[in-house]
C-alpha cells in the first residue's frame, strides 16, 4: 500500500444551501466508502478559495492565490492505494467530477537520505 | 440533548456533553434576559448546543477521541458539519434516546441507579427532583449518580441498539426500569403529586420509544405501555383537587381518562399477539377489568381473583399477595377477604407497608367491628409516609368514630 493525496480543484462554492446540503452528503457517502474500503488515511479538509501566497527570500505576502476558480486547489484528501492505476481508480468515485471539477492524484514522494 | 451529544462524543465523554448542554442553557439565559423568550425556545436551545457541539469538536479535534466510529469524521471539516447536522435530527435525537435508555441499564449498575441515571440523563431530572422522586435525600443521589455514570463512562461506548441478541439481552432490564419509574410516579410514598404525575408521563414517553423500535416493540412492551395507559387512566380520580387520596372505591370514575382507556385496551390487544404471558400482561388486564367495570359493585372480582392468582405464581410477593386478598374479599364478603389477609405468609415483610393494615381496617370495619378496624387504621396512619396518605387513613379513623 502507498499513499496518495488527492487534491481536488472546482469545487462550485457559491451554491445555495440545499445544493451545497446535497453535495455535501455525495461527499460523505464516497468518504464513507473509501473509508470502510480502508482507503482513507486523514479525510482532509476542505479550503477557503482565497487567502495569502507568501513568496521569495523577501518573504514577501500577496493575496492569492489569484488562479481562475476552476484551478484553486479547494480541498486535500490522503489517501492509500496498491499503486497509482488503484489510486485513479478510487479517485473517479468523487462527487466533484459530476460539477466539472477534477482530482489530482498525486503519490506521496517517499524521500530517501 | 444530553443523549444526541454523547452519541457524538461517545460515552465516555458523558461529562462533556452534559457540559455543552449547560452551556447552551447559560447562553439562553444570557440572551433570554436581553431580548426576550424566544417563538420556539426548544429549537433555540437545540441550536445553541449544536453550534456549542461544533465549537467544542473544532477545538478539540485532536485533543480528544470520540465515539470510536465516528471519529474520522468529526476530525474533518468535509463532514463535521453535516454529521453534526444529522445528529440533530428528530429521528436520530430519537434513536439516540433510545440508545442511551439501554446503555443507562448497565448490567452493573443496581435497577435503582439505572433509574436514577434515566431521570436524571433522559429525562432533565436534577439532582433534587431524583431525590424527591426515590424519597431519599440529596445527598444520597449526589453520590450515586456520579458513581452510575462513571460506570457508564466506562463502557466503552453507547450500547448498539442495531444488534438483535444484544437488545433482546437487555430489554427485559430496560422494561423493569420504566416499570419502577412509572410506578415510583404511580404509588411512589412521595408527597409532591407534580413530580409523581411526571414520572409516569417520562415513563410513558420513553415506553413509546420503545414501541417505535422494530426489536422494542415486543409482546411485553406492548403489555407494559398497556398497565401504564389503563393506570395512569385512573391518576386524574385517584388525587383530587385538593389532593386527597381517593382509593379505588371512592373514585369518582367519570374522572377516569376514557382515551388513555381505549387506548390501553387496544394496546392491551396487541399484547395478546405473542405467545409470551409477562407480569406486566397480567397487571395491565387487572388494570383492563377496573377500567372498564362500570362500578366496583360491577368489577368482575372473579376474573381479578383469577389473574392475581397466575400473577402470584409467576411473581409471588406480598404485596401482590395483598392485592389478591383485597380482590378475594371483594367477590366473597369481608370474612373471606380477612382470612385471606392473614393467611398471607410473609406478612411482617409486609409491616410497614401501610395499606396492610388499611385492608385490614377496611373488612374490619365492614364486618361490622369498627373498633378493631379503628386499631388498623391508626397503626396504618402511623406508618404514612407522606401528608397525602396521613390525611387519607385520618378519614377512616373518622369513618369508624361514626359508624359509617
Amino acid at each position: 500500500m502507498s499513499d496518495f493525496t488527492f487534491l481536488y480543484r472546482g469545487r462550485d462554492t457559491n451554491a445555495s444551501p440545499e445544493q451545497m446540503q446535497k453535495t455535501m452528503e455525495k461527499w460523505r457517502a464516497w468518504f464513507k466508502q473509501l473509508g470502510e474500503k480502508g482507503h482513507l488515511k486523514d479525510i482532509g479538509h476542505p479550503l477557503e478559495n482565497t487567502g495569502k501566497v507568501v513568496k521569495g527570500k523577501q518573504k514577501s505576502v500577496t493575496d492569492g492565490p489569484f488562479a481562475e476558480a476552476k484551478d484553486v486547489v479547494g480541498g486535500f484528501t490522503l489517501i492509500q492505494a496498491r499503486d497509482l492505476e488503484h489510486a485513479v481508480e478510487l479517485s473517479k468515485g468523487c462527487p466533484i467530477l459530476e460539477v466539472g471539477g477534477s482530482v489530482e492524484v498525486r503519490p506521496i514522494q517517499v524521500l530517501n537520505m | 440533548m444530553v443523549a444526541v451529544l454523547t452519541r457524538l462524543f461517545g460515552v465516555h465523554n458523558l461529562a462533556l456533553a452534559e457540559d455543552v448542554v449547560q452551556d447552551a442553557f447559560c447562553r439562553a439565559l444570557e440572551v433570554w434576559s436581553f431580548r426576550g423568550v424566544p417563538e420556539n425556545p426548544a429549537a433555540w436551545l437545540m441550536a445553541a448546543a449544536k453550534n456549542r457541539a461544533l465549537d467544542v469538536l473544532r477545538r478539540e479535534r485532536t485533543a480528544r477521541t470520540y465515539e470510536p466510529e465516528l471519529t474520522r469524521f468529526l476530525q474533518s471539516e468535509w463532514t463535521l458539519a453535516p454529521i453534526v447536522e444529522e445528529m440533530f435530527t428528530d429521528k436520530a435525537i430519537k434513536d439516540d434516546q433510545l440508545r442511551m435508555m439501554f446503555s443507562c441499564c448497565h448490567p452493573r449498575l443496581p435497577e435503582e441507579a439505572q433509574v436514577m441515571l434515566i431521570l436524571h440523563i433522559l429525562c432533565g431530572f436534577g439532582i433534587d427532583e431524583v431525590a424527591s422522586a426515590f424519597v431519599t435525600t440529596y445527598t444520597a443521589v449526589e453520590k450515586r449518580i456520579p458513581r452510575a455514570k462513571k460506570v457508564l463512562a466506562g463502557s466503552e461506548r453507547l450500547f448498539d441498539t442495531q444488534a438483535p441478541s444484544d437488545f433482546s439481552t437487555r430489554l427485559p432490564a430496560v422494561q423493569g426500569a420504566l416499570y419502577l419509574l412509572f410506578n415510583e410516579g404511580y404509588h411512589g410514598a412521595s408527597a409532591e403529586f407534580a413530580v409523581r404525575a411526571e414520572l409516569c408521563q417520562e415513563a410513558m414517553r420513553l415506553a413509546a420509544l420503545l414501541l417505535d423500535h422494530p426489536l422494542g416493540a415486543t409482546s411485553v412492551t406492548y403489555a407494559l405501555s398497556a398497565l401504564m395507559c389503563l393506570n395512569k387512566a385512573r391518576l386524574p380520580a385517584r388525587l383530587n383537587a385538593s389532593g386527597k387520596l381517593n382509593s379505588l372505591f371512592d373514585q369518582d370514575r367519570s374522572l377516569w381518562d376514557q382515551k388513555l382507556v381505549s387506548e390501553g385496551l387496544q394496546l392491551l390487544d396487541l399484547s395478546a399477539k405473542g405467545s409470551e404471558l409477562s407480569e406486566y400482561h397480567l397487571e395491565a388486564a387487572i388494570a383492563a377489568v377496573h377500567a372498564t367495570a362500570q362500578s366496583v359493585q360491577a368489577t368482575n372480582w372473579k376474573e381479578i381473583v383469577s389473574l392475581y392468582d397466575t400473577l402470584m405464581s409467576l411473581r409471588p410477593n406480598p404485596i401482590v399477595a395483598l392485592n389478591r386478598a383485597i380482590a378475594v374479599g371483594q367477590r366473597d364478603g369481608a370474612e373471606r377477604g380477612l382470612t385471606e389477609l392473614r393467611a398471607i405468609t410473609d406478612a411482617e415483610r409486609l409491616g410497614k407497608y401501610p395499606f396492610y393494615q388499611a385492608a385490614l381496617g377496611e373488612f374490619e370495619l365492614r364486618g361490622g367491628r369498627p373498633q378493631v378496624a379503628r386499631e388498623h387504621f391508626t397503626a396504618a396512619l402511623a406508618l404514612s409516609r407522606n401528608a397525602t396518605e396521613r390525611q387519607f387513613f385520618g378519614q377512616r379513623i373518622e369513618a369508624c368514630d361514626h359508624g359509617v
